[in-house]
């Protein structure tokens, strides 16, 4: 036991003072994947945020026509100008595509209105333009919703419920937009934070084996008396610390990236609090193991550091894998799909991010599984340490 | 006492090590001396349980090196060839790390790694990262590194490869010394000078095979000749390529 503590503790001070693996460890894993987020979070809700927020302009022909309504559009967002011309100029314009949509108000609109009588305006708009389309969508949206909002002042009016004249509702849920984009992004945290830990472990994993080997200082190493499997769990541990830094440390530069943008105007009720930083530590920190059994058992496969190099560089990319399976099939939490390393994690912390509850049970399961993988993966690589072609 | 009772080792097509038998005694210096590729090194890493062996079976202390492996480690230094250092940590880290490998702590591994750095004379770099030293420095560093724990069996490959005039001098008062404690000392070496002048007793190596063995005045006497160089030509051309 003493004997792999001081494995560890060498393992740590060495790359410690390796100013590549620090670098790799603290630096570019954790801070890249915070930092290209904020920026692509904020790209994302400045571009949704002007779209909705934007005021529309709408001409209007014989506005004094229907004070009310003009007054109604005003409030929700309506830009209402009187068109100088006539109703022939607008269709010119709007077929030219000088203006998206014209509203016309009929003279008699007060007149039917009084009478109860079903009060008309007109739409000009080229359905088949389609940058149009939403303003036009946004005009009749509004003129629906007025339209709606007196139906049911007159209905109460006579006694009857509004709810009588609804017999289906309509909820309309966008994935298209903003919050599509915003949930794709919140995705990506898992990922990031994957990565950020594998990058940690990197270059201490490949020293530790490859590097060891190639340097020359393996077999010194091996006329001690410690077992292989005692050096390489010990490499492996170490591994692992230099993991859980970077995960820490990217856990709190997401919390403190994200104070600074506000995913709640994207319709997420995101959050990343001191909360979130410890639960998901908690719950990401079990891949850890798995990693680093991961990275140094292919490390220690290969000859050369450079060889190293390139086939655990490979490795990084397949913990992503299932997050993208699980990106494309928009696949649900369910027990069976907490035995799969990093989907798991994926599925657990996106929804602590969403600030959606966290199933216990589906915790526990991911826990246990990634952590008797990694263990697994350790105890192959001892035997695979303990074959004499390492020494070559 | 280290006992090699025909071992050979092959990799692949080459027949590294054929059938090597010969003994080194305690409180004496064994040389293994051969030409270029002759299994040398091979002998040694099987002894110093890096590799093992094909066929045949070695004693370390009355230990098996391959059944018990462990125990046969806990008595041997070993410095294979190449020192092999950790460039990023200072000499003194370097063999602090062997030093508590082998269970030493505290002020008694302090005290140890101070004498053998007075020993090697490591004084100047011993607080020094290795990284950037010369050959020479690198080799007493893995020397002392290999003797932290004051092994009864000392087992060196190539061990004055780099060094200069005065560490030659003062690595072969070292092992001497280490003689006259009753240890049990074999290194490799093709330099017959550097051979004839410290070892008791010479095991000539060439193809993998032992081609002549005994003390310098025995193999003179044997070959009749008064130069061991000839000795040594003549042992290494009588073992052909393919016997
Ligand atoms: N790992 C290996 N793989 C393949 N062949 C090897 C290996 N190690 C040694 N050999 C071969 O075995 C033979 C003996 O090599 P060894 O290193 O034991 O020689 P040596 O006596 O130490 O030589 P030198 O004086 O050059 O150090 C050589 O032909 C060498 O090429
Ligand atoms: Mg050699």
């Amino acid at each position: 036991m003493k004997t792999l503590w001081t494995v560890v503790g060498k393992e740590l001070l060495d790359n410690a003072r390796d100013r590549r693996t620090l670098a790799s460890a603290l630096l570019f894993g954790p801070l890249f994947g915070p930092l290209l987020f904020a920026v692509l979070i904020s790209v994302v809700i400045q571009q949704s945020v002007s779209d909705i927020e934007r005021p529309v302009s709408l001409p209007v022909i014989g506005a004094e026509h229907a004070p009310n309504l003009i007054g109604f559009l005003d409030r929700n967002g309506f830009e209402v100008e009187d068109w100088s011309g006539d109703a022939a100029d607008a269709r010119d314009a709007v077929q030219a595509g000088r203006v998206d949509v014209v509203l016309v108000i009929d003279p008699v609109f007060g007149e039917r209105f009084q009478a109860g009588l079903p009060a008309r305006v007109q739409l000009i708009q080229d359905a088949s333009a389609q940058r149009a389309a939403r303003n036009v969508n946004r005009a009749r949206g509004a003129l629906n919703a007025y339209s709606a909002q007196l139906r049911a002042l007159r209905l109460q009016a006579r006694g009857v419920s509004p709810d009588v004249l609804r017999p289906v509702v309509i909820d309309d849920v966008d994935v298209s937009t903003a919050t599509g984009r915003a949930a794709l992004l919140l995705g990506m945290i898992t990922y990031f934070l994957l990565a950020a830990m594998l990058m940690g472990g990197l270059y201490l994993a490949i020293d530790a084996t490859a590097g060891e080997r190639e340097r020359g200082s393996l077999e010194p190493l091996l006329t001690l008396p410690v077992t292989r499997s005692t050096l390489l769990v010990g490499k492996i541990l170490a591994t692992c610390c230099y993991m859980l830094l970077s995960l820490v440390i990217t856990l709190v530069a997401f919390a403190i990236g994200l104070s600074f943008v506000s995913l709640e105007e994207l319709g997420m009720s995101a959050n990343f609090g001191p909360q979130v930083v410890g639960l998901g530590f908690l719950l990401m920190a079990p891949f850890v193991l798995l990693g680093a059994a991961l990275m140094t058992l292919v490390a220690s496969f290969t000859k050369t550091y450079k060889e190293a190099q390139t086939y655990v560089g490979v490795l990084i990319v397949v913990p992503t894998l299932p997050i993208l399976f699980a990106a494309f099939l928009s696949v649900k939490p369910s027990a069976l799909l907490m035995a799969v390393p990093s989907l798991s994690q994926h599925l657990l912390m996106t929804a602590l991010i969403r600030n959606e509850p966290v199933d216990p049970g589906h915790a526990a399961i991911s826990v246990v599984s990634t952590l008797v993988l990694g263990a697994l993966v350790t105890w192959l690589a001892t035997l695979f340490y303990r074959r004499e072609g390492l020494m070559g | 006492m280290i006992e090699v009772d025909g071992i050979s080792k092959r990799f692949g097509k080459v027949e590294a090590v054929r059938s090597v038998s010969f003994a080194a005694e305690d409180g004496r210096i064994t040389g293994l001396l051969g030409p270029n590729g002759a299994g040398k090194s091979t002998t040694l890493r099987v002894l110093y349980t890096v590799l093992k062996p094909d066929g045949g079976r070695a004693r370390i202390g009355g230990r098996d090196v391959v059944t018990d492996a462990l125990a046969v480690r806990r008595s041997m230094g070993a410095m294979p060839h190449g020192a092999g250092l950790y460039p990023q940590l200072t000499a003194w880290e370097n063999i602090a790390y062997y030093g508590r490998l082998h269970g030493l702590a505290g002020p008694a591994l302090a005290r140890r790694i101070d004498d053998i750095t007075q020993l090697l004379n490591l004084g100047e770099f011993i607080d020094r990262r290795t990284k950037g030293f010369s050959q020479g420095q690198r080799t007493r560093v893995a020397l002392a590194r290999a003797l932290v724990h004051d092994p009864q069996h000392v087992l060196l490959d190539e061990p004055t490869n780099g060094l200069d005039v005065m560490a030659t001098r003062a690595l072969r008062q070292l092992i001497l010394r280490l003689r006259d404690q009753g240890r049990c000392v074999l290194l490799s070496s093709h330099v017959m000078q550097e051979v004839a002048a410290l070892c008791d007793c010479i095991v000539i190596v060439a193809h993998g095979q032992v081609a002549a063995s005994g003390t310098p005045d025995e193999l003179r006497r044997r070959y009749a000749e008064t130069d061991l160089e000839e000795v040594f030509v003549r042992a290494i051309s009588g073992v052909g390529e393919r016997p």
